[in-house]
């Protein structure tokens, strides 16, 4: 009987095996084992002193049920859909200039939307405390010129953290939708208005869908650190408002509740793949929210 | 036709203006923050005058300098990571077969789907439970975690978009797979992986919940001073160090831009060379 | 033939479920220009990549002036490849591209110099190396592919479709350069091709491939005048193919019944038995009619158009069952009128009996040639 060969030589085998070798064992150690050791700990008793108790219980999962984390978590998705929804909605008809301007500048537009965040996010925000403060510019502004009596409270409330949350995400929404206009056959455009459709019609009928993809990526690249992002509520919502990001934080800082921490962490990872999931069967690519 | 024409030069200026709104509401923290690293007074309220005292400040404080040398370094150290990890990778999956491929395959994705806090505290676990002190190697990893999935990504981009007959006409010639993979692949897939680097690195600079839920107190990076200095309260060192990170990105970017419109320029005028 | 430079013995490719090659025996003689043709997706490609190492053969021998080589690594070969889409290395220049594999093998570099000077001016290059290839046209290209490959002196060259990316007189223009420079050169050229004119322009032989089965090898003259399978009467050229069963037997003259009345015909040096089911392959060049019944046929047909397509007419009949016949002339006078009945001959070597027991409808096999070249395998 005839042996059956193998497909490839020992040496190729070799060679697939040593470059495979290093991001199997990082992406094991480092991203699978580290999201078992989450779930896992997720199922843990807490002890007394910030301690872990290895024994089996639901009760970090019952925990999230009771109101006070409950109204947390209704918060932080209210933040969160309302920043998704208005910087899509501000983003998308930038990301349509962009696309519609000469290729040369729509470069240097696109380098100038990333710059500040390349510098730094985190200080950029600390800005925003000066602008918005009491005592702060724009009060200061508005107070000279008359308009207010009273300076405004802008700082320290949900209002804050929402336009903070703008600012941070904006660009990596504008992103997306702008490649995938910039990819939109204009002769399509053309065609539909050839055929009698108006600017609106042929904007929702042919120019939305069509652009869909980038558009969720977008919502997707918003909602995610959204969600997660404990900085711009720490900072700009003054302890008055505060999202999963920043419960899982105290966990693991303050209160010292790892188990009730994972819990959360599940809970939140879980929700985000789930839309995840959504967006890769709707047809998207996983390979566009990282570039 | 012409009542088409002002209707559509009505939109352009429209959405030009629009445009301008936005890059103001982008720029003006910026603007501000430059502002006031250069105003005498520390309330950051009203101007009182120029001053370079922040920045005087800023440079005589040895424990500036040391945040800042870690901070690069551990940028320095996951980019490398990074880029060896990725990029063999990437390269490798793309042709392997393998129990369990589609499992790692998905899970190079995670660190850019799941929220940063998530991976934070999973890695924090993962160290902390075998009894792992936190230490700039736990730093390290942790950015180079994050970073990896933009470098796959990125190699991989370019990988598509390769014939693979050209690595097959190398090995014809009678390269081996090393010669091949050094003198064919690597200068096909390079822009991916500069690019992958240049967005890796950039983001290592600027993490902070990554990298403070696995550094000790010796490892303090640049945000996390930042994030510890606004959290005291207004200072103005803080603008005046964002301000030169500032300067250095654009005028990095500016060699860049510089160095890409030559390039461009050559290539036209050998391209005109080759007609004539 | 004398002794073989490349040989295939038992030669098997599976992928997963897939039988891509089929017990595949060649046998290819030093200096010998072999064409391997076949519709896309029959196993030509696969087996060149067999040869050049590509891939591996599931089963079976490859030898290379006499040594096994079907475990080696491409770059342990003494074959080089010329690619379907040239696969030039895009961040080199053409000299940089053809002196890759002397680099490789560390040759010095005067002996690089002159060797990639010469080989430029073999393929009418001069004056080009410092040009980038994406700057080149696809002519250019190909030529660049071509030096790249045979500036290491293999004692092979595979070609695996090289001129399918081209214009049609690019295309012409470059098989007889092909052609010529395997004439100067004496190296063994093994050419992937789906297009039959240019497989019958070039080759010394021709291997026909169908559904990973060697179906015949041989000369282009053979193969279209004495087709052996049903497969290749219909592949090559056009063909009348008629199914009949071997009746009776007198001389080596066999009477065979069709459907439609019986025919005659012969073999050149099988045996047929009386039952044996066979079908008779006319050229239409060589399809005879006439207004009186001739001796032994008994095909009577209608004519039902004549088809007139410059350098000939085709007459298109019918049979009584519906099966088309084609008929070639190359004067109106020499044609039926249409609607006339008439009688269907041949002289008896110019039918073709072929003992196929396989049922392969040729329209569909045609189809299946003019299909996308790039879907092959």
């Amino acid at each position: 009987m005839k042996k059956s060969r193998k497909e490839t030589t020992f040496k190729a085998r070799l060679s697939s095996f040593l470059m495979c070798a290093p991001i199997t064992i990082w992406s094991v150690l480092f991203i699978l084992l580290p999201v078992a050791m989450l779930v896992v700990m997720s199922f843990m008793t807490k002890g007394p002193l910030g301690r872990v108790v290895y024994s089996f219980t639901l009760e970090n999962y019952t925990e999230i049920l009771k109101p006070v984390y409950a109204e947390v978590v209704k918060q932080s998705l209210v933040i969160a859909v309302w920043t998704t929804a208005l910087t899509v909605l501000l983003g998308y008809p930038l990301a349509a200039f962009i696309a519609n301007v000469k290729k040369k500048t729509s470069g240097v537009l696109t380098v100038l939307l990333m710059l500040p965040l390349w510098v730094s996010g985190l200080v950029i925000l600390y800005s925003f405390v000066v602008l918005l403060n009491t005592s702060g510019t724009i009060n200061t502004i508005l107070m000279n010129l008359h308009l207010i009596k009273e300076p405004l409270e802008l700082l320290y409330n949900n209002f804050a953290v929402v336009v903070g949350m703008i600012y941070m995400f904006l660009p990596f929404a504008v992103l997306p939708m702008y490649s995938s206009i910039e990819k939109l056959d204009k002769g399509l455009i053309e065609a539909s208005k050839d055929l009698g459709a108006g600017p609106v019609v042929t904007f929702f009928k042919v120019t939305l869908p069509l652009t869909s993809p980038g558009i969720f990526a977008a919502v997707i690249l918003t909602f995610i650190p959204c969600i997660g992002y404990y900085m711009v509520t720490d900072m700009l919502g003054g302890g008055t408002s505060m999202m999963v990001g920043n419960l899982i934080y105290r966990q693991f800082t303050i209160a010292r509740n790892w188990p009730f921490g994972a819990a959360l962490s599940v809970i939140l990872a879980v929700i985000i793949l789930l839309m995840v999931l959504i967006y890769t069967k709707l047809g998207g690519d996983l390979d566009d929210l990282g570039a | 036709m012409e009542k088409k024409n002002r209707k559509k030069n009505a939109y352009v200026t429209l959405a030009r203006v629009y445009a301008i709104i936005l890059f103001v509401f982008i720029y003006a923290p910026v603007v501000l923050m430059i502002a006031f690293s250069f105003n005498d007074s520390r309330a950051n309220v009203v101007w009182s005058g120029f001053t370079l005292k922040y920045y005087a400040k800023l440079f005589h404080d040895s424990g500036i300098w040391k945040v800042f040398g870690i901070t690069v370094f551990v940028a320095v150290i996951s980019t490398i990571l990074g880029v060896f990890v990725g990029t063999t990778g990437a390269v490798g999956l793309t042709n392997a077969k393998f129990k369990g491929k589609k499992l790692i395959t998905n899970s190079i994705y995670f660190p850019i789907v799941i929220p940063e806090i998530v991976l934070a505290v999973s890695l924090l676990l993962t160290f902390k439970i075998p009894g792992i002190a936190m230490s700039l190697v736990t730093v390290i990893i942790g950015n180079t975690t994050l970073i990896l999935p933009y470098i796959y990504i990125t190699v991989k981009a370019r990988l598509v978009g390769m014939d693979p007959s050209v690595e097959e006409a190398s090995l014809d010639l009678g390269a081996d797979r090393v010669y091949t993979f050094l003198h064919i692949t690597l200068p096909a897939i390079m822009p991916g992986v500069v690019s992958g680097a240049f967005m890796g690195f950039s983001l290592v600079l600027d993490d902070l919940i990554v990298t403070s839920f696995l550094a000790n107190a010796e490892t303090t990076t640049l945000p996390m001073k930042v994030y510890s200095m606004i959290k005291k309260g207004i200072s103005p060192e803080i603008n005046a160090l964002t301000t030169i990170i500032f300067a250095v990105c654009a005028v990095g970017l500016l060699v860049y831009l510089l160095k890409w419109a030559l390039d461009v320029y050559k290539e036209k005028k050998a391209k005109a060379n080759a007609l004539l | 033939m004398s002794k073989p430079i490349v040989s295939l013995v038992n030669v098997e490719k599976w992928y997963g479920e897939n039988h891509v090659v089929k017990n595949m025996n060649i046998n290819i003689a030093e200096g010998e220009f072999l064409t391997l043709l076949g519709p896309s997706g029959c196993g030509k490609t696969t087996t060149l990549r067999m040869i050049s190492g590509f891939e591996l053969p599931t089963s079976g021998v490859i030898k290379v002036e006499g040594e096994s080589v079907e475990k080696k690594e491409p770059y342990q070969r003494n074959v080089n490849t010329v690619f379907q889409n040239y696969a030039l290395f895009p961040n080199m220049n053409v000299y940089d591209n053809v002196a890759y594999g002397l680099k490789v093998k560390k040759v010095p570099k005067d002996e690089i110099h002159e060797r990639v000077t010469k080989m430029l001016k073999l393929v009418q290059l001069e004056g080009f190396e410092k040009r980038r290839v994406n700057q080149m046209s696809g002519g250019q290209k190909q030529r660049v592919a071509i030096a790249r490959a045979l500036i290491n002196s293999p004692k092979v060259l595979l070609l695996d479709e090289p001129l399918g990316a081209l214009d049609l007189k690019l295309r012409k223009q470059m098989q007889i350069e092909l052609k010529r420079l395997q004439k100067k050169l004496g190296i063994t050229f093994v050419y992937v091709t789906h297009d039959q004119e240019e497989a019958l322009t070039m080759s010394d032989r021709i291997a026909i491939i169908n559904q990973g089965i060697l179906e015949q090898i041989d000369t282009a003259y053979n193969i279209y005048e004495h087709p052996k399978t049903r497969f290749v009467a219909g592949f090559i050229g056009e063909s009348n193919i008629i199914d009949a069963v071997v009746i009776s037997e007198k001389d080596g003259c066999y009477t065979l019944g069709t459907e439609v009345g019986n025919v005659l015909g012969q073999t050149e040096n099988e045996k047929l038995a009386v039952g044996d089911s066979v079908a008779i392959s006319v050229r239409p060049e060589n399809m005879l009619f006439s207004q009186t019944p001739v001796e032994g046929f008994r095909l009577k047909a209608m004519v039902k158009e004549h088809i007139y397509v410059g350098n000939l007419i085709k007459m298109i009949l019918t049979l009584n069952d519906g099966t088309e016949i084609k008929i070639n002339r190359f004067r109106a006078e020499d044609l039926a009128r249409v609607g006339e009945m008439v009688y269907l001959y041949w002289e008896l070597e110019k039918g073709v009996i072929l003992k196929d027991k396989k049922i392969i409808d040729t329209d569909s096999a045609r189809d299946i040639q003019g299909g996308d070249p790039d879907e092959e395998e």
